[in-house]
Protein backbone atom coordinates (compact mmCIF):
# COMPACT_ATOMS: atom_id res chain seq x y z
CA UNK A 1 0.00 0.00 0.00
CA UNK A 2 1.67 3.17 -0.91
CA UNK A 3 0.38 6.37 0.85
CA UNK A 4 -2.92 7.69 -0.41
CA UNK A 5 -3.21 9.93 -2.81
CA UNK A 6 -4.15 10.45 -6.41
CA UNK A 7 -1.08 10.81 -8.65
CA UNK A 8 -1.08 13.15 -11.38
CA UNK A 9 -4.82 13.84 -10.44
CA UNK A 10 -5.77 17.33 -12.96
CA UNK A 11 -9.55 16.25 -13.72
CA UNK A 12 -11.88 18.08 -11.53
CA UNK A 13 -13.85 14.73 -11.19
CA UNK A 14 -15.12 13.33 -7.56
CA UNK A 15 -12.78 10.68 -7.70
CA UNK A 16 -13.67 10.37 -4.20
CA UNK A 17 -16.94 9.43 -3.21
CA UNK A 18 -17.25 8.88 0.90
CA UNK A 19 -20.84 7.57 1.89
CA UNK A 20 -21.40 7.96 5.27
CA UNK A 21 -24.29 5.53 5.61
CA UNK A 22 -25.18 5.45 9.40
CA UNK A 23 -24.86 8.49 11.67
CA UNK A 24 -25.61 5.84 14.36
CA UNK A 25 -22.71 4.33 16.20
CA UNK A 26 -22.20 2.02 19.48
CA UNK A 27 -19.32 3.86 20.45
CA UNK A 28 -19.17 7.78 21.89
CA UNK A 29 -15.76 9.14 20.77
CA UNK A 30 -15.22 12.30 21.82
CA UNK A 31 -12.79 13.69 18.95
CA UNK A 32 -15.60 12.08 16.73
CA UNK A 33 -16.03 14.68 13.42
CA UNK A 34 -19.20 13.86 12.73
CA UNK A 35 -21.68 17.08 13.00
CA UNK A 36 -22.72 17.71 16.32
CA UNK A 37 -26.47 18.19 15.38
CA UNK A 38 -26.15 14.59 13.37
CA UNK A 39 -29.23 12.85 15.57
CA UNK A 40 -31.62 15.69 14.59
CA UNK A 41 -31.24 14.98 10.56
CA UNK A 42 -33.90 13.24 8.79
CA UNK A 43 -34.55 9.94 8.04
CA UNK A 44 -31.33 7.18 6.76
CA UNK A 45 -31.77 6.81 3.19
CA UNK A 46 -32.91 3.98 1.50
CA UNK A 47 -30.90 0.84 -0.16
CA UNK A 48 -32.78 1.79 -3.66
CA UNK A 49 -31.50 5.53 -2.56
CA UNK A 50 -28.01 4.64 -2.20
CA UNK A 51 -27.81 1.88 -5.10
CA UNK A 52 -28.65 5.40 -7.51
CA UNK A 53 -25.94 7.15 -5.63
CA UNK A 54 -23.26 4.86 -6.58
CA UNK A 55 -24.39 4.38 -10.04
CA UNK A 56 -24.02 8.05 -10.55
CA UNK A 57 -21.44 8.38 -9.17
CA UNK A 58 -19.76 5.57 -11.11
CA UNK A 59 -20.81 7.10 -13.93
CA UNK A 60 -19.30 10.92 -12.67
CA UNK A 61 -15.80 9.40 -12.40
CA UNK A 62 -15.85 8.09 -8.65
CA UNK A 63 -13.17 5.64 -8.47
CA UNK A 64 -12.26 5.09 -4.44
CA UNK A 65 -15.44 4.67 -2.14
CA UNK A 66 -15.53 4.71 1.06
CA UNK A 67 -18.07 3.51 3.82
CA UNK A 68 -18.10 5.05 7.02
CA UNK A 69 -20.33 6.88 8.91
CA UNK A 70 -21.52 6.55 12.04
CA UNK A 71 -20.91 3.02 12.15
CA UNK A 72 -21.51 1.38 8.75
CA UNK A 73 -22.41 -2.19 10.07
CA UNK A 74 -25.07 -0.48 11.58
CA UNK A 75 -26.79 -0.65 7.99
CA UNK A 76 -27.93 -4.34 7.45
CA UNK A 77 -28.02 -3.56 3.27
CA UNK A 78 -24.40 -2.70 3.35
CA UNK A 79 -23.65 -6.16 1.93
CA UNK A 80 -25.87 -5.21 -1.24
CA UNK A 81 -24.44 -1.87 -1.19
CA UNK A 82 -20.94 -3.61 -1.46
CA UNK A 83 -21.68 -6.08 -4.18
CA UNK A 84 -22.93 -3.24 -6.69
CA UNK A 85 -19.98 -0.93 -5.55
CA UNK A 86 -17.88 -4.20 -6.84
CA UNK A 87 -20.09 -4.16 -9.95
CA UNK A 88 -20.21 -0.74 -10.83
CA UNK A 89 -15.93 -1.27 -11.00
CA UNK A 90 -15.05 0.57 -7.69
CA UNK A 91 -12.31 -0.06 -5.31
CA UNK A 92 -14.09 0.21 -1.95
CA UNK A 93 -13.03 0.42 1.46
CA UNK A 94 -14.68 0.29 4.91
CA UNK A 95 -13.81 2.28 7.41
CA UNK A 96 -15.07 0.86 10.97
CA UNK A 97 -14.37 0.33 14.58
CA UNK A 98 -15.06 -3.25 14.32
CA UNK A 99 -18.31 -3.68 16.32
CA UNK A 100 -20.32 -5.47 14.69
CA UNK A 101 -18.18 -6.92 12.03
CA UNK A 102 -18.85 -10.93 12.49
CA UNK A 103 -17.76 -13.69 10.18
CA UNK A 104 -20.76 -13.88 8.36
CA UNK A 105 -20.59 -10.36 7.51
CA UNK A 106 -16.93 -10.37 6.47
CA UNK A 107 -17.59 -13.67 4.05
CA UNK A 108 -20.44 -11.89 2.35
CA UNK A 109 -18.31 -8.49 2.13
CA UNK A 110 -15.45 -10.59 0.71
CA UNK A 111 -17.94 -12.22 -1.56
CA UNK A 112 -19.31 -9.44 -3.04
CA UNK A 113 -16.38 -7.89 -3.58
CA UNK A 114 -15.10 -5.56 -0.79
CA UNK A 115 -11.21 -4.49 -1.52
CA UNK A 116 -10.38 -3.18 1.68
CA UNK A 117 -11.09 -2.89 5.78
CA UNK A 118 -9.58 0.43 7.65
CA UNK A 119 -10.23 -0.60 11.40
CA UNK A 120 -10.06 2.28 13.50
CA UNK A 121 -9.43 1.29 17.25
CA UNK A 122 -11.41 3.97 19.29
CA UNK A 123 -10.15 4.80 23.00
CA UNK A 124 -11.97 7.04 24.43
CA UNK A 125 -15.50 5.68 25.08
CA UNK A 126 -16.94 6.71 28.41
CA UNK A 127 -14.64 3.46 29.69
CA UNK A 128 -11.49 5.66 28.34
CA UNK A 129 -8.89 4.24 31.59
CA UNK A 130 -9.94 0.77 30.08
CA UNK A 131 -8.39 1.44 26.29
CA UNK A 132 -5.19 -0.19 27.21
CA UNK A 133 -5.83 -2.52 29.87
CA UNK A 134 -9.71 -3.94 29.74
CA UNK A 135 -8.96 -7.22 28.00
CA UNK A 136 -12.64 -7.02 27.18
CA UNK A 137 -11.85 -4.67 24.83
CA UNK A 138 -8.75 -6.20 23.70
CA UNK A 139 -10.63 -9.45 23.08
CA UNK A 140 -13.18 -7.95 20.80
CA UNK A 141 -9.53 -6.16 18.80
CA UNK A 142 -7.70 -9.17 18.60
CA UNK A 143 -11.19 -11.14 17.31
CA UNK A 144 -11.57 -8.39 14.13
CA UNK A 145 -7.54 -8.90 13.58
CA UNK A 146 -7.98 -12.55 12.87
CA UNK A 147 -11.02 -12.11 10.99
CA UNK A 148 -9.44 -9.46 8.66
CA UNK A 149 -6.52 -11.36 8.14
CA UNK A 150 -8.23 -15.00 7.57
CA UNK A 151 -10.08 -12.91 5.00
CA UNK A 152 -7.35 -11.98 3.16
CA UNK A 153 -7.06 -8.19 4.00
CA UNK A 154 -4.06 -5.85 4.87
CA UNK A 155 -4.49 -5.50 8.44
CA UNK A 156 -4.68 -1.38 8.37
CA UNK A 157 -5.02 -0.19 12.36
CA UNK A 158 -6.03 3.52 12.14
CA UNK A 159 -5.83 5.29 16.25
CA UNK A 160 -6.76 8.66 16.77
CA UNK A 161 -4.16 10.91 18.98
CA UNK A 162 -5.00 13.06 21.32
CA UNK A 163 -3.93 14.37 24.83
CA UNK A 164 -4.97 11.88 26.69
CA UNK A 165 -3.85 9.14 25.13
CA UNK A 166 -1.01 10.84 23.26
CA UNK A 167 1.54 9.55 25.93
CA UNK A 168 0.74 6.08 25.18
CA UNK A 169 1.77 5.66 22.10
CA UNK A 170 4.37 3.18 22.83
CA UNK A 171 1.39 0.59 24.55
CA UNK A 172 -0.39 1.36 21.43
CA UNK A 173 2.00 0.23 18.97
CA UNK A 174 3.07 -2.76 20.79
CA UNK A 175 -1.01 -3.63 20.96
CA UNK A 176 -0.77 -2.95 17.07
CA UNK A 177 2.15 -5.42 16.65
CA UNK A 178 0.42 -7.99 19.05
CA UNK A 179 -2.59 -7.62 16.58
CA UNK A 180 0.07 -8.34 13.92
CA UNK A 181 -1.54 -4.88 11.60
CA UNK A 182 0.31 -4.40 8.73
CA UNK A 183 -0.24 -0.89 8.86
CA UNK A 184 -0.89 2.03 11.49
CA UNK A 185 -1.97 5.22 11.14
CA UNK A 186 -1.39 7.25 14.41
CA UNK A 187 -3.42 9.66 13.34
CA UNK A 188 -4.20 13.33 15.64
CA UNK A 189 -7.13 14.58 16.02
CA UNK A 190 -8.60 16.98 13.33
CA UNK A 191 -10.80 19.96 15.31
CA UNK A 192 -13.83 19.33 13.71
CA UNK A 193 -17.31 18.44 15.38
CA UNK A 194 -17.24 16.70 18.66
CA UNK A 195 -13.38 17.35 18.33
CA UNK A 196 -13.74 20.91 18.02
CA UNK A 197 -16.48 21.29 21.30
CA UNK A 198 -13.40 19.64 22.77
CA UNK A 199 -10.72 21.01 21.75
CA UNK A 200 -9.25 22.44 24.63
CA UNK A 201 -9.32 19.12 26.35
CA UNK A 202 -7.65 17.55 23.15
CA UNK A 203 -5.17 18.92 21.63
CA UNK A 204 -1.91 17.30 22.83
CA UNK A 205 0.86 20.15 24.26
CA UNK A 206 4.41 20.42 22.16
CA UNK A 207 6.32 18.19 24.22
CA UNK A 208 3.67 15.28 24.19
CA UNK A 209 3.95 15.76 20.49
CA UNK A 210 7.36 15.22 20.13
CA UNK A 211 7.81 12.32 22.95
CA UNK A 212 5.30 10.44 20.90
CA UNK A 213 7.04 11.55 17.50
CA UNK A 214 10.29 9.85 19.39
CA UNK A 215 8.83 7.11 20.39
CA UNK A 216 6.99 6.34 17.13
CA UNK A 217 10.28 6.43 15.10
CA UNK A 218 12.05 4.05 17.43
CA UNK A 219 9.42 1.76 17.03
CA UNK A 220 9.47 2.31 13.20
CA UNK A 221 12.94 0.74 13.32
CA UNK A 222 11.87 -2.44 15.41
CA UNK A 223 9.18 -3.13 13.41
CA UNK A 224 10.77 -2.11 10.09
CA UNK A 225 9.73 -5.19 7.69
CA UNK A 226 6.60 -6.09 9.88
CA UNK A 227 4.73 -2.88 10.31
CA UNK A 228 4.36 0.31 8.60
CA UNK A 229 3.74 3.21 10.67
CA UNK A 230 2.56 6.71 9.69
CA UNK A 231 2.28 9.59 11.90
CA UNK A 232 -0.11 12.51 11.39
CA UNK A 233 0.76 15.79 13.07
CA UNK A 234 -2.15 18.13 13.75
CA UNK A 235 -1.88 20.94 11.86
CA UNK A 236 -1.93 23.58 14.66
CA UNK A 237 1.34 22.60 14.79
CA UNK A 238 2.21 23.73 11.66
CA UNK A 239 2.60 26.89 9.59
CA UNK A 240 0.85 26.12 6.66
CA UNK A 241 -2.56 24.70 6.36
CA UNK A 242 -3.34 21.60 4.83
CA UNK A 243 -4.27 21.50 1.64
CA UNK A 244 -7.86 20.24 2.47
CA UNK A 245 -9.75 17.33 0.21
CA UNK A 246 -7.34 18.87 -2.80
CA UNK A 247 -9.45 21.63 -2.83
CA UNK A 248 -13.29 22.68 -2.83
CA UNK A 249 -15.19 20.52 -4.69
CA UNK A 250 -11.95 19.30 -6.74
CA UNK A 251 -12.21 15.30 -5.91
CA UNK A 252 -14.08 14.51 -3.12
CA UNK A 253 -17.74 14.00 -2.25
CA UNK A 254 -19.53 12.99 0.69
CA UNK A 255 -23.10 12.08 0.97
CA UNK A 256 -24.47 11.96 4.33
CA UNK A 257 -26.78 8.83 6.09
CA UNK A 258 -29.68 11.47 5.23
CA UNK A 259 -28.75 12.61 1.63
CA UNK A 260 -26.88 15.68 1.63
CA UNK A 261 -24.29 15.93 -0.70
CA UNK A 262 -21.05 17.74 0.96
CA UNK A 263 -17.68 18.88 -0.54
CA UNK A 264 -15.64 17.80 2.66
CA UNK A 265 -17.25 15.69 5.77
CA UNK A 266 -17.81 18.56 7.98
CA UNK A 267 -18.91 21.20 5.49
CA UNK A 268 -22.52 21.00 6.53
CA UNK A 269 -22.40 23.18 9.38
CA UNK A 270 -20.99 26.33 6.93
CA UNK A 271 -23.62 28.88 7.17
CA UNK A 272 -26.11 29.78 4.01
CA UNK A 273 -24.76 27.19 1.60
CA UNK A 274 -27.63 24.89 0.92
CA UNK A 275 -26.18 21.75 0.14
CA UNK A 276 -28.27 19.80 -2.21
CA UNK A 277 -29.65 16.78 -1.19
CA UNK A 278 -29.18 13.09 -3.54
CA UNK A 279 -33.20 12.86 -3.23
CA UNK A 280 -34.17 15.76 -4.91
CA UNK A 281 -31.33 16.08 -7.66
CA UNK A 282 -29.00 13.66 -9.80
CA UNK A 283 -25.27 13.59 -9.04
CA UNK A 284 -23.68 15.33 -11.96
CA UNK A 285 -25.80 18.80 -11.42
CA UNK A 286 -24.70 18.70 -7.65
CA UNK A 287 -20.67 18.53 -8.35
CA UNK A 288 -20.96 20.36 -11.59
CA UNK A 289 -23.29 22.88 -11.13
CA UNK A 290 -25.05 23.56 -7.80
CA UNK A 291 -24.17 26.96 -5.95
CA UNK A 292 -23.16 25.12 -2.64
CA UNK A 293 -20.31 23.04 -4.59
CA UNK A 294 -18.83 26.69 -6.56
CA UNK A 295 -18.81 28.58 -3.51
CA UNK A 296 -14.88 27.66 -3.01
CA UNK A 297 -14.05 26.17 -5.99
CA UNK A 298 -11.03 27.99 -8.24
CA UNK A 299 -9.62 31.08 -6.41
CA UNK A 300 -11.74 33.64 -7.07
CA UNK A 301 -13.69 33.56 -3.51
CA UNK A 302 -10.05 34.07 -1.64
CA UNK A 303 -9.34 37.09 0.46
CA UNK A 304 -5.74 38.22 0.98
CA UNK A 305 -3.22 37.22 2.01
CA UNK A 306 -4.29 34.14 -0.01
CA UNK A 307 -5.72 36.01 -3.02
CA UNK A 308 -2.26 37.23 -4.15
CA UNK A 309 -0.20 34.55 -2.14
CA UNK A 310 1.73 32.24 -4.69
CA UNK A 311 0.86 29.30 -2.45
CA UNK A 312 -2.13 29.04 -3.26
CA UNK A 313 -1.80 27.02 -5.81
CA UNK A 314 -0.54 24.55 -3.35
CA UNK A 315 -2.89 24.48 0.01
CA UNK A 316 -5.94 26.35 -1.94
CA UNK A 317 -5.46 28.53 1.30
CA UNK A 318 -6.38 25.28 3.99
CA UNK A 319 -9.40 24.25 5.28
CA UNK A 320 -12.62 26.17 5.04
CA UNK A 321 -14.56 24.88 7.45
CA UNK A 322 -11.40 25.51 10.01
CA UNK A 323 -11.32 29.10 8.69
CA UNK A 324 -14.92 29.55 9.47
CA UNK A 325 -14.34 27.69 12.97
CA UNK A 326 -11.84 29.99 14.47
CA UNK A 327 -12.15 33.12 12.40
CA UNK A 328 -16.10 33.52 11.79
CA UNK A 329 -15.77 33.90 7.89
CA UNK A 330 -14.80 30.44 5.93
CA UNK A 331 -13.50 32.54 2.54
CA UNK A 332 -10.49 33.85 5.25
CA UNK A 333 -7.46 32.08 5.12
CA UNK A 334 -7.04 29.15 7.47
CA UNK A 335 -5.90 30.59 10.39
CA UNK A 336 -2.98 27.65 10.89
CA UNK A 337 -0.69 29.61 8.12
CA UNK A 338 1.34 31.97 9.95
CA UNK A 339 0.60 34.35 7.05
CA UNK A 340 -2.73 34.84 8.07
CA UNK A 341 -3.24 38.01 10.58
CA UNK A 342 -5.48 35.50 12.51
CA UNK A 343 -2.71 32.89 12.85
CA UNK A 344 -2.72 34.12 16.45
CA UNK A 345 -5.45 32.35 17.07
CA UNK A 346 -3.90 28.92 16.83
CA UNK A 347 -1.13 29.54 18.66
CA UNK A 348 -3.10 31.01 21.60
CA UNK A 349 -4.77 27.47 21.44
CA UNK A 350 -1.43 25.68 21.37
CA UNK A 351 -0.32 28.10 24.00
CA UNK A 352 -3.26 26.68 26.10
CA UNK A 353 -2.20 23.15 25.83
CA UNK A 354 1.77 23.77 26.90
CA UNK A 355 -0.04 25.49 30.18
CA UNK A 356 -2.33 22.61 30.80
CA UNK A 357 0.51 20.13 30.60
CA UNK A 358 2.69 22.39 32.90
CA UNK A 359 -0.52 22.73 35.49
CA UNK A 360 -1.01 19.15 35.92
CA UNK A 361 2.13 16.84 36.07
CA UNK A 362 0.20 14.25 34.90
CA UNK A 363 -2.25 13.99 32.30
CA UNK A 364 -5.48 13.88 34.44
CA UNK A 365 -7.59 11.35 32.62
CA UNK A 366 -10.39 11.37 35.51
CA UNK A 367 -10.93 15.31 36.01
CA UNK A 368 -10.49 16.05 32.50
CA UNK A 369 -13.00 13.48 31.41
CA UNK A 370 -15.67 14.96 33.62
CA UNK A 371 -15.38 18.18 31.13
CA UNK A 372 -15.28 15.92 28.00
CA UNK A 373 -18.18 16.02 26.02
CA UNK A 374 -19.39 12.79 24.42
CA UNK A 375 -20.84 12.20 21.11
CA UNK A 376 -24.21 10.79 21.39
CA UNK A 377 -27.92 11.41 20.24
CA UNK A 378 -29.11 13.04 23.81
CA UNK A 379 -25.47 15.77 23.30
CA UNK A 380 -26.55 15.89 19.71
CA UNK A 381 -30.31 16.85 20.52
CA UNK A 382 -29.38 19.08 22.84
CA UNK A 383 -26.80 21.33 20.77
CA UNK A 384 -29.44 21.09 17.90
CA UNK A 385 -31.72 22.45 20.31
CA UNK A 386 -29.47 25.43 21.44
CA UNK A 387 -29.07 26.03 17.90
CA UNK A 388 -26.28 27.60 17.56
CA UNK A 389 -22.55 26.03 17.95
CA UNK A 390 -20.83 26.65 21.11
CA UNK A 391 -17.45 28.20 21.20
CA UNK A 392 -14.81 25.74 22.32
CA UNK B 1 15.48 -7.05 -9.52
CA UNK B 2 16.72 -9.36 -12.33
CA UNK B 3 14.17 -8.10 -15.10
CA UNK B 4 14.39 -10.47 -18.35
CA UNK B 5 12.78 -11.69 -21.11
CA UNK B 6 11.00 -14.35 -19.42
CA UNK B 7 10.04 -12.28 -16.59
CA UNK B 8 6.57 -12.72 -15.62
CA UNK B 9 5.09 -10.14 -13.94
CA UNK B 10 1.48 -9.86 -12.12
CA UNK B 11 -0.87 -6.78 -10.92
CA UNK B 12 0.31 -6.97 -7.14
CA UNK B 13 -2.30 -8.63 -4.55
CA UNK B 14 -4.95 -5.37 -3.60
CA UNK B 15 -3.85 -3.87 -6.77
CA UNK B 16 -6.80 -3.13 -9.74
CA UNK B 17 -5.84 -2.26 -13.42
CA UNK B 18 -8.91 -0.86 -14.91
CA UNK B 19 -9.93 1.43 -18.23
CA UNK B 20 -11.53 4.78 -16.82
CA UNK B 21 -14.69 5.79 -19.22
CA UNK B 22 -14.93 8.90 -17.62
CA UNK B 23 -10.90 9.73 -17.92
CA UNK B 24 -10.31 7.94 -21.31
CA UNK B 25 -7.75 6.25 -19.52
CA UNK B 26 -6.32 3.36 -17.32
CA UNK B 27 -6.21 3.37 -13.85
CA UNK B 28 -4.44 1.58 -11.07
CA UNK B 29 -6.41 1.59 -7.94
CA UNK B 30 -5.05 0.60 -4.49
CA UNK B 31 -6.26 1.61 -0.62
CA UNK B 32 -7.13 4.81 -0.95
CA UNK B 33 -5.34 6.09 -3.84
CA UNK B 34 -5.11 5.99 -7.60
CA UNK B 35 -2.41 6.37 -10.36
CA UNK B 36 -3.59 7.17 -13.33
CA UNK B 37 -1.61 5.67 -16.59
CA UNK B 38 -2.53 7.10 -19.56
CA UNK B 39 -1.07 6.61 -23.22
CA UNK B 40 1.78 3.90 -23.44
CA UNK B 41 1.86 3.63 -19.36
CA UNK B 42 -1.67 2.04 -19.81
CA UNK B 43 -0.91 -0.16 -22.97
CA UNK B 44 2.14 -1.61 -21.18
CA UNK B 45 0.13 -2.84 -17.83
CA UNK B 46 -2.88 -4.01 -19.61
CA UNK B 47 -0.43 -7.06 -21.02
CA UNK B 48 0.51 -7.69 -17.41
CA UNK B 49 -1.45 -10.84 -16.73
CA UNK B 50 0.89 -13.09 -14.74
CA UNK B 51 1.58 -15.38 -18.05
CA UNK B 52 2.89 -12.78 -20.54
CA UNK B 53 6.87 -12.67 -20.26
CA UNK B 54 8.42 -9.49 -20.86
CA UNK B 55 10.03 -10.65 -24.19
CA UNK B 56 6.43 -11.06 -25.33
CA UNK B 57 5.51 -7.88 -23.75
CA UNK B 58 7.81 -6.18 -26.21
CA UNK B 59 6.89 -7.61 -29.06
CA UNK B 60 3.06 -7.32 -28.76
CA UNK B 61 3.40 -3.29 -27.87
CA UNK B 62 5.80 -3.35 -31.15
CA UNK B 63 3.45 -5.24 -32.95
CA UNK B 64 0.55 -2.49 -31.84
CA UNK B 65 2.73 0.33 -32.75
CA UNK B 66 5.09 -0.44 -35.65
CA UNK B 67 8.03 1.33 -36.26
CA UNK B 68 8.66 2.17 -32.65
CA UNK B 69 11.58 1.19 -31.15
CA UNK B 70 9.78 0.37 -27.64
CA UNK B 71 12.20 -2.36 -25.45
CA UNK B 72 13.85 0.45 -23.59
CA UNK B 73 11.00 2.25 -22.47
CA UNK B 74 8.80 -1.16 -21.38
CA UNK B 75 12.03 -2.38 -19.50
CA UNK B 76 12.04 1.05 -17.47
CA UNK B 77 8.41 1.28 -17.08
CA UNK B 78 8.35 -2.37 -15.91
CA UNK B 79 11.11 -2.01 -13.35
CA UNK B 80 9.79 1.66 -11.98
CA UNK B 81 6.60 0.09 -11.38
CA UNK B 82 7.88 -2.91 -9.78
CA UNK B 83 9.98 -0.89 -7.77
CA UNK B 84 6.61 0.85 -6.65
CA UNK B 85 4.94 -2.16 -5.40
CA UNK B 86 2.20 -1.56 -8.36
CA UNK B 87 3.46 -5.40 -10.15
CA UNK B 88 5.20 -8.26 -8.76
CA UNK B 89 7.36 -11.33 -10.29
CA UNK B 90 5.46 -14.27 -10.97
CA UNK B 91 6.91 -17.38 -8.95
CA UNK B 92 6.85 -20.74 -10.43
S1 LIG C 1 -15.39 8.58 15.74
FE1 LIG C 1 -16.27 7.19 17.29
S2 LIG C 1 -18.30 7.97 17.73
FE2 LIG C 1 -17.63 8.93 15.81
S3 LIG C 1 -18.44 7.60 14.22
FE3 LIG C 1 -16.36 6.91 14.65
S4 LIG C 1 -16.60 5.28 16.18
FE4 LIG C 1 -18.52 6.43 16.13
S1 LIG D 1 -1.72 32.92 2.63
FE1 LIG D 1 -3.35 31.53 1.99
S2 LIG D 1 -2.62 30.63 0.07
FE2 LIG D 1 -0.84 31.59 1.08
S3 LIG D 1 0.13 29.93 2.22
FE3 LIG D 1 -1.29 30.96 3.63
S4 LIG D 1 -3.22 29.83 3.44
FE4 LIG D 1 -1.94 29.24 1.69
Amino acid sequence: MEKAGFEQSKVNLPLWLLAEVSYRCPLHCVYCYNPIDYASYGEEMSTEDWLRVLRQGRELGATQLGFSGGEPLMRSDLEILVAEARRLGYYSNLITSGVGLDERRIAAFKEGGLDHIQVSFQDSTREMNDFLSSTRTFDLKQKVARLVKKYDYPMVLNVVLHKLNIDHVQQILEMAEQLEAEYVELANTQYYGWAWLNRDKLLPSRDQLQRAEEITNNFRQHAANRMKIYFVVPDYYETRPKPCMSGWGAVFLCITADGVALPCHSARMLPGLNFPSVRDHDLRWIWHDSPAFNTYRGDAWMKEPCRSCPEKVKDYGGCRCQAYLMTGDAANADPVCDKSPLHGLVTDAVERAAKRERDSAKPQVKRAADALLFRDDANSLRLADANKQPSA
Amino acid sequence: MPLNDDTIFEIAHHYRFQWEPAQQLHVLLYPEGMVQLPGSSGEILKRVNGAARVGEIVADLERAFPGADLRGDVIEFLENAHGKGWIRTKQG
